[in-house]
């Protein structure tokens, strides 16, 4: 082989990984829709699919705030946490209210990530560190609101975010989960904090040496993954009808990582894909739901999934 | 020439260590070329040149770190060939790096012991038993330390003693000191080289990095130079004054060619006020009480040997070190050190000499990286303007004739020269009055180098107040209307009008410390 072919293959394999990492996502999620479209029964009903789209709902608002924190060479394992918090909190102001506790409970979610940024970004203590203490102690800071009770939603505009369907056919949870995806991605691609938050996890040295205001970008990140990770609280509390701190978004953390990371936002920082990580989110849920629909096992699933990441996380580390 | 005989000491014993035609290359750059060289037993030997001089490459043949690409190297008079570091540690081949390599955490006594500890019949470790040994050795090298202290209470100094005593106690037959000393306080250096002295006693071969002139005059009784990856001398050190020595290491005798200074009469600036004006500017053990004062229009020229205090003043008037005491104005209101964003805020830019590091972000496009500093201004309440950022970046990359495939290519991707000048137009979209440039032609092409150095002279015509770091004597020479020159973190001389010439640079440079 002449050097000049070999050149070349190498040049195609790179462009061959880049165009995976860009669009490998895309490819699953429609080659998975195919998939069920042939072998799940009634799949291509309203039904099924807007099941599958109201469960993804909470695991998409975390993972948008995540895919900011990750943006930053960060991560936020708290978010299970704060989803368990704000469903704490929500019932001890619906007296007032659903607005009024809607909007209480979203600033509970972002006093706890201003938290976690004053720990990441004035203290200096490394994001896993810092947000994993906040994954313990905010579980227990939760049933601590709560009392140790499941509490009982009645208030019809909160169940109202669970229930209404636009035009009959398209849950409102849904809706705002788009319209939420569509807002982050606006601010992470025209304000000058997202153009910040990337410099940042692009350099972070080079972003000091600047004149960057790199503590406060960093506390706004995780001040946002907190709200957004209350919104899922309060969306998920809906759902179910009652505030089940102990159980609300366990683990979510984990599945929320998965899908930013497969949605093709690398985990070393400085770039951040919303609608990837949309893909990523509805990907990871309809892979479960392939299995469970199909009565397949679901330890499966779990097997398949971490093939999936580890795959993505290759993929990614092929930069050129 | 006569510099480049290798030895005159025909009655010394054989070398311990040696290099024979070693070449080192990595793709594009040959790090060491041809290079002879022998360390002997009971000598104290000083490697000196400067950045890029090919020292740390021939530290890391000697040490395993890197295998030579040609060439061959001996020890104890056999070939040998180190495959990894921990070869060549086994062989009695102690290192002491810059930075301490040891386990702050764990007990001096431990750290003496690591991987080696005295064992009891359980096979567990014999505290007892190491605890006294290692009080043997302290005491050996008169370190007053108890064995049982946890390393990271102990100051950098003693951390650094406490690696020598560690890499000694292993039967080491050379010992190679990575700048030893650049982290220490003038006490510690005197200890260290007590600890030294004692090694030499044992007739331990002793390899000292250092650029501290003074340091190596004062302990040192071989030396060896080294420039663009070639050895240019190695003898006794008492045939050399110290400006024979810079003059080695820098290539140019002092009766060098005169080179002709911006033709900038230096009178047009005297009657402003300064636009930058520092004064007793300190940072222990780098900095001691720096004056320095730019007009606006000025290009004020900072030079110095490696590790005389350049990169360091930078830094600390852009508030990324802390000092401890002095002033910093601009345009006579105080500035605030202590954080870069107050010191961007107040006009001052600087283009660091570590461009990769601390200066591209290296995934993000030309375009983001031009409007990064500026984007505040490019933008209504947060929102980024494109057309204004887009416009912006256009007449930059036309001015300073950046060579992209656009603007959205990634800085990463750019050649040096292309990147230092989208590092340029980042701060002059902001319109700095201040600009700090620390190295701003190291490691780009001829052309882009030239090109460079146009727009530092544009830009002073235009009334930027500059301060230009800077190795290459010539470019100082060249470009500065005053030269500031740093030795071991003090002003040791300044240059102005008629006496800002290489030769009178060189002066400086090679004079120093022993006054004092």
């Amino acid at each position: 082989m002449s050097e000049a072919t070999a050149d070349e293959s190498g040049r195609d394999r790179a462009e061959m990984a880049r165009w995976i990492r860009d669009r490998g996502v895309y490819v699953a999620l429609a080659a998975l829709f195919l998939l069920n479209v042939v072998v799940t029964n009634n799949f291509l009903s309203v039904g099924t699919i807007s099941l599958q789209l109201v469960e993804v709902v909470p695991i998409l608002l975390v993972s948008l705030g995540l895919a900011l924190v990750i943006g930053t060479e960060g991560i936020d394992l708290s978010v299970g946490s704060v989803m368990a918090i704000a469903a704490g909190v929500l019932p001890l102001y619906l007296g007032y209210g659903w607005v009024a506790a809607l909007i209480v409970t979203l600033l509970a979610g972002a006093v706890i990530g201003l938290l976690n940024g004053v720990m990441v970004a004035v203290v200096g203590i490394q994001p896993i560190v810092a947000t994993l203490a906040v994954l313990v102690g905010g579980r227990g800071l939760a049933q601590v609101i709560a009392g140790g009770r499941q509490v009982r939603i009645t208030d019809e505009g909160i169940l109202a975010l669970a229930r209404t369907r636009i035009g009959g056919v398209v849950p409102l949870s849904v809706l705002i989960a788009l319209a939420v995806s569509a807002l982050v991605a606006w601010i992470v691609k025209r304000t000058v904090f997202g153009h910040q938050l990337l410099a940042i996890g692009g350099n972070r040295k080079a972003s000091v040496f600047s004149g960057l205001p790199v503590r406060r970008i960093l506390i706004g990140v995780y001040a946002a993954s907190g709200v957004l990770a209350a919104l899922a609280g309060v969306l998920a509390t809906a759902r179910l009808g009652a505030s089940d701190t102990p159980n609300v978004g366990q683990l979510i953390e984990l599945a929320s990582i998965t899908a930013v990371v497969v949605g093709g936002t690398p985990l070393s920082g400085g770039q951040v894909r919303i609608v990837g990580t949309v893909a990523g989110a509805v990907l990871m849920q309809l892979l479960t739901a392939t299995f469970i629909m199909n009565n397949l096992p679901y330890t499966w699933a779990q097997m398949i999934q971490a093939g999936i990441i580890i795959a993505a996380v290759y993929i990614q580390s092929n930069r050129t | 020439m006569s510099d480049s005989s290798t030895d005159t000491r025909t009655d010394s014993a054989d070398p311990v260590l040696s290099l024979r035609g070693v070449t080192v290359r990595f793709p594009g750059v040959t790090a060491l070329a041809d290079v002879d060289f022998d360390l002997r037993a009971g000598e104290i030997h000083g490697l000196v040149g400067e950045n890029g001089a090919g020292k740390s490459s021939l530290i890391k043949i000697l040490t395993g770190v890197y295998q030579a690409t040609e060439g061959e190297v001996h020890y104890l008079g056999e070939q040998v060939s180190f495959a990894t570091p921990g070869d060549a540690q086994d062989a009695g081949i102690a290192t002491i790096y810059q930075e301490v390599d040891l386990v702050p955490l764990m007990t001096v006594a431990q750290n003496l012991f690591i991987g080696r500890a005295p064992r009891t019949r359980w096979h567990t470790i014999d505290f007892t038993a190491m605890n006294e040994r290692a009080k043997d050795v302290l005491a050996d090298f008169g370190i007053p330390v108890d064995p049982t202290t946890p390393l990271q209470r102990l100051g950098l100094g003693v951390q650094q003693m406490v690696a020598i005593a560690r890499s000694v106690s292993q039967d080491a037959r050379a010992v190679i000191m990575d700048e030893p000393t650049s982290s220490l306080e003038a006490a510690e250096v005197d200890t260290l080289f007590e600890v030294i002295r004692r090694l030499h006693d044992r007739d331990v071969a002793i390899l000292f990095v250092s650029h501290r002139l003074d340091e190596l005059f004062r302990i040192c009784d071989q030396v060896t130079v080294l420039r663009d990856g070639h050895l240019v001398h190695s003898g006794p050190l008492d045939e050399l004054d110290r400006g024979g020595l810079v003059a080695k290491m820098l290539g140019r005798e002092l009766v060098g060619k005169q080179t002709q200074q911006r033709d900038h009469d230096p009178d047009d600036h005297d009657d402003r006020p300064p636009m930058l004006e520092v004064s007793g500017l300190t940072r222990m053990p780098t900095l001691d009480h720096v004056d320095l004062q730019v007009r606006p229009g000025e290009v004020l020229g900072l030079a110095g040997l490696l590790g005389a205090g350049r990169s360091e003043t930078a830094r600390a008037i852009m508030g990324i070190d802390t000092i401890d005491e002095g002033t910093v104005t601009i345009d006579g209101q105080p500035l605030r050190t202590g954080r870069p964003r107050r010191a961007v805020a107040a006009g001052v830019a600087l283009l660091p000499e570590d461009r990769r590091s601390e200066g591209i972000i290296p995934d993000l496009s030309i375009r983001e990286n031009i409007a990064l500093a500026a984007l505040p201004q490019l933008s209504k309440a947060g929102v980024v303007s494109e057309s204004a950022v887009d416009d912006l970046v256009d007449s930059f990359m036309q001015r300073l004739d950046v060579k992209a495939s656009g603007p959205d290519q990634k800085v990463r991707e750019l050649s040096g020269g292309n990147q230092q000048k989208v590092m340029l137009a980042r701060w002059l979209c902001v319109e700095p009055r201040v600009m700090i440039m620390d190295e701003p032609t190291r490691g780009i092409d001829v052309g882009a180098k030239v090109e460079i150095r146009e727009l530092i002279d544009e830009l002073a015509e235009q009334g930027l107040a500059i301060v230009l770091i800077s190795s290459e004597l010539d470019e100082v020479v060249e470009e500065s209307d005053r030269v500031v020159v740093l030795r071991d973190g003090e002003v040791a001389g300044r240059l102005e009008g008629e006496r800002v010439t290489e030769d009178e640079l060189m002066q400086v440079l090679a004079s120093g410390g022993d006054e004092q």
